[in-house]
């Protein structure tokens, strides 16, 4: 199986079809008659992690990446990047708005929850940039 | 338990998934905190919850749950239901809070989950 890739779109704020570009996703990984375990862990990751965008960000896409031994998703916004990563890193840590806790997110899980749901995990952030989030799950038996 | 049996317990109108009313759950996880729901759930799991919009069946649709049981009467909207009929899921309202309806599957034998 050759190396492949795509793009989707996320928009901030659009809490209406925030979570579509994670079932397309989930789709693609079905299609392609993935484990069902490690389907349900990547999109849980994935999910958390487009949330994070229309949450937190100026919008921004999510990536998918499949190759033979690996899945990898890539979610990068535009900005304005995380302060302090260790901080957001701890559970129950959150700068989400009232609002968005009455839409049932903020938490302070999310983060933390990738992590748990992925083999590979990975946060660059770049305050007034943007941040990037690398996640990877290992195809290979016996990992 | 059988999803029929917990519309029986707790009186509810199903809003749409009818087929799949002898589908079996494990377990049942009450939450309003769609987060918790994804850092938490595991299983076969029925869920509870008094949140209305659509990120309720993106969470069940990622986490892998075909039923969900809106407490306090809550019905949700034309665009919510459709999106759970896409994902082939069984939506059930009830007059019950939160607290009674729990009360109620619990007593029947439907348990809740443990924390990792």
């Amino acid at each position: 199986m050759e190396t492949m890739k795509y793009t989707f779109n996320v928009e901030k704020d659009d809490f209406v079809r925030a979570g579509e570009a994670s079932s397309n996703i989930k789709k693609i990984l079905r299609q392609l008659g993935i484990d069902p375990g490690l389907i349900r862990r990547l999109s849980i990751a994935s999910y958390e992690a487009e949330i994070n965008i229309v949450i937190h960000s100026h919008g921004g896409q999510m990536e998918l990446e499949l190759a033979p031994d690996f899945v990898r998703i890539v979610a990068s916004d535009k900005g304005p990047g995380i302060e302090n990563i260790e901080l957001a890193m701890q559970e129950g840590y959150s700068t989400a708005t009232e609002k968005i806790r009455e839409m049932g997110f903020g938490a302070g899980m999310g983060l933390p929850n990738m992590k748990k749901c992925t083999d590979e995990f990975k946060v660059e952030s770049v305050y007034g940039k943007g941040t990037t989030i690398t996640m990877e799950i290992s195809l290979k038996a016996g990992d | 338990m059988r999803l029929g049996e917990i519309k029986d317990i707790l009186q509810a109108e199903i809003l749409c998934g009818n087929e799949y009313l002898d589908y079996d759950v494990s377990y049942a996880f009450g939450s309003d905190l769609m987060s918790d729901v994804l850092a938490y759930v595991k299983g076969k799991t029925v869920l509870l919850t008094g949140l209305m919009n659509s990120q309720v069946i993106r969470t069940a649709e990622m986490a892998e749950l075909n039923a969900i049981v809106f407490v306090r009467g809550k019905k949700p909207d034309g665009e919510i239901i459709e999106l759970a009929q896409q994902n082939n899921m069984v939506l059930l309202t009830t007059r019950d809070t939160m607290y009674t309806a729990s009360g109620k599957l619990f007593s029947n034998g439907l348990e809740g989950l443990d924390l990792d």
